[in-house]
């Protein structure tokens, strides 16, 4: 069944949504990193509460003038015009007065949300016509998707992906420094409104698959997902629209391969699997390869520690060392070093003295910057390099039995 | 010596505001109620090295950030090169203090230093070999040119502000700005910044500082201006920097040890 829907056979409507939210995903992704890196996340939850009045008032327009009240461009448009007008809110909030962004995310979005539901439950009460779903768009519902809203949600992704391509530079730009690019002349305010403006579009392309409780989820896992991976911001934007298109679209294939599963919902658990998959596996920022790295150096240190000890004549007593000293064969079981142990804790006093000539050469800087006080020097110099430190130290000293 | 006693500090030679790289007058700039800029008038010597003195919370930053149009003034007028701020931002370079950016970012030496030429690549222009060149080559004035494909937050202080003075250079600009590039960096850095500032002024440029280590003043700038909230003093160090007027900035904060020291060190 899975493998049915993961291979679009599953009929008209699953495909639909499959492809839909696999478009979704990626542009969620894709816009979602620069707000991540602005360090902005929360905002998406904001712009996303701040819909639901314009999704109501939109329905109540349309049926007021005796027009389909489930036209979806006809709420999505409402949807948008309350987002911005939230975020103009919390905007104003966060520049003109003393309250920090995060208080204006919190007042913006309760308010909004609030707003919402008085408007939800009045039209509901009404009975004006077929509520056409209208809760739907808080968590999504792709039971009923149509031909024509799949197209919606892929022209509105692709066309917000196209302008986040314009304006990538910029934005990375602020993100990492803003002053520097006021600096430069860029409007920083306007950049900001124009990145926001932009997850604002994801956010009511999204409404139909995801709703607009959820939408935050697809806007910041991907990113968060994909800064495990990388270290440069142009990659982690392309990580992060594939997790979001690969959640998309198996949450998707997911949800329809079993009957009364939501889609938005699981799409949101696929993107937080490929999250926690991360956060343990990744190769450098991840949990698992952080343990190993520090037990890896631990041993080091326990190890040059002991070999600096044992060139030096100096008694070892912590029982770390002597064990990691006996299995590695630098040290026999009654504590006497063996020869190769005795070569070993000669090398690693004459390094650390060829350490010290290289780190206080200014031309060795940037192999100065290695030093950790366990590396072999051998591993950063040429051994032209190594014997020129050599001859400024001298002779090679004995070192006592 | 003082030729021109203003009411707002003394004010050494002539000023010439049409022709200076960098021309403040009556700047004031506020957070809150408070001014952090109060009135001050600024007249930045074309091809000099000029040093911004002052103590803590006297308004350094605030002025420079406020010159270039990032935070915003209260009252005052700007004019680059003799015309106006925003004809003028490509013949600015501004390297912000070291603390005001987020060092985890995901980001490289390398394209940290290709955001200077941002202006130059515009929204979709593609970064060509000469662009990559130009950034190696700027990391290479100063010494960082090994470093070129780490990642930023691998990098000491001292590194991390001499990045951020290569992306300034690559702007090929005419004045430079620095705000603290001194502050908490090894010698060896130091040696290195005051390296290129001095090659860039030799090279006709126009270098504005914001400094706080009063022993390296005569050493470094050619010119000061010493402010605490208002202007103090402007002009040569020779005849700007001395035991009155750092009194006059730094009021009873600074021991007299060490006024007599630079006062010394004066002749």
């Amino acid at each position: 069944m899975l493998w049915d829907a993961l291979t679009l056979q599953l009929g008209y409507n699953a495909t639909l949504v499959a492809v839909g939210a696999t478009l979704l995903g990626v542009s969620a992704g894709v816009t979602g990193t620069f707000l991540f890196l602005r360090k902005r996340a929360l905002v998406s939850d904001a712009i996303s509460h701040a819909t639901l009045p314009g999704v109501c008032l939109a329905f109540m327009v349309l049926v007021a003038f005796g027009g389909d009240g489930r036209n979806l461009i006809g709420l999505l448009i409402g949807s948008a015009l309350s987002a911005w007008v939230g975020l103009l809110c919390m905007t104003w909030l966060t520049r003109h007065t003393r309250l920090a962004e995060d208080a204006a995310i919190g007042a913006v979005l309760s308010v909004f949300f609030g707003f919402g539901i008085v408007l939800l439950t009045v039209i509901q009460t009404l009975g004006v016509g077929r509520q056409a779903g209208l809760e739907g768009f808080l968590l999504g519902s792709t039971a009923g998707m149509l031909w024509a809203d799949a197209l919606i949600i892929a022209i509105g992704g692709a066309a917000t992906l196209a302008l986040v391509m314009i304006i990538r530079r910029p934005m990375m730009l602020v993100a990492f420094d803003p002053e520097y690019a006021a600096a430069q002349g860029v409007a920083v305010h306007r950049i900001d409104l124009a990145m926001m403006g932009l997850v604002m579009a994801v956010t009511v392309v999204g409404l139909k698959i995801v709703g607009l409780i959820l939408i935050v989820a697809l806007l910041i896992i991907p990113p968060v997902a994909a800064r495990f991976w990388s270290e440069r911001s142009d990659r982690v934007v392309l990580l992060a629209g594939l997790v979001g298109g690969m959640a998309g679209y198996l949450g998707a294939a997911i949800s329809a391969s079993a009957p009364n599963l939501p889609t938005g919902p699981i799409i949101v658990l696929v993107s937080f699997g490929f999250f926690a998959v991360s956060i343990l596996l990744a190769p450098v920022r991840g949990v698992l390869a952080a343990v190993l790295r520090h037990l890896r150096f631990q041993r080091r240190v326990h190890i040059r520690q002991g070999l600096l000890a044992m060139a030096q004549d100096q008694t070892i007593y912590e029982p770390l060392t002597l064990r990691l000293l006996r299995r590695a064969g630098l040290l026999r079981a009654d504590g006497v070093p063996t020869d190769a142990g005795r070569a070993r804790a000669a090398k690693a006093l004459r390094d650390e003295k060829r350490w010290e000539i290289v780190r206080a050469d200014q031309t060795h800087e940037a192999t100065a910057a290695l030093y950790d006080g366990l590396r072999d020097i051998e591993t950063v110099l040429t051994q032209d390099q190594i014997d020129e430190i050599d001859r400024q130290i001298g002779g090679p000293q004995e070192v006592r039995p | 010596m003082l030729d021109l006693v203003s009411d707002r500090g003394v004010t050494v030679e002539e000023p010439q505001p049409e022709n200076s790289p960098l021309a403040v007058r009556g700047l004031t700039v506020s957070y809150g109620q408070k001014p952090a800029v109060f009135s001050v008038d600024m007249t930045v010597q074309l091809g000099a090295l000029t040093a911004i003195i002052g103590p803590n919370g006297a308004g350094k930053s605030t002025l420079l950030k406020a010159a270039l149009g990032i935070v915003k003034p209260l009252s005052g007028h700007v004019t680059v090169f003799g015309q106006a701020l925003e004809d003028q931002r490509a013949r600015i370079a501004y390297v912000p203090q070291r603390a005001s950016v987020d060092w985890d970012f995901p980001t490289r030496v390398i394209d940290v230093v290709l955001m200077g030429l941002s202006r130059q690549l515009g929204l979709l222009g593609r970064i060509r070999a000469r662009h990559m060149a130009r950034a190696m080559d700027c990391l290479n004035r100063v010494g960082m040119r090994d470093f070129s494909d780490r990642q930023i937050g691998q990098l000491s202080g001292g590194q991390q502000q001499r990045v951020f003075l290569a992306r300034a250079l690559a702007q090929d600009a005419d004045l430079y700005l620095l705000d603290e590039p001194f502050a908490g960096v090894d010698a060896a850095t130091e040696k290195a910044i005051i390296g290129v500032l001095k090659s860039l002024k030799q090279a006709g440029k126009t270098v504005v500082v914001v400094h706080h280590d009063l022993a390296t003043v005569t050493d470094y700038f050619d010119n000061v201006f010493l402010i605490n909230t208002r202007k103090v003093a402007e002009g040569p160090v020779a005849q700007a920097f001395n035991a009155e007027t750092l009194q006059a900035t730094y009021g009873g904060r600074l021991a007299t040890a060490q006024i007599d020291q630079i006062s010394r060190a004066l002749g």
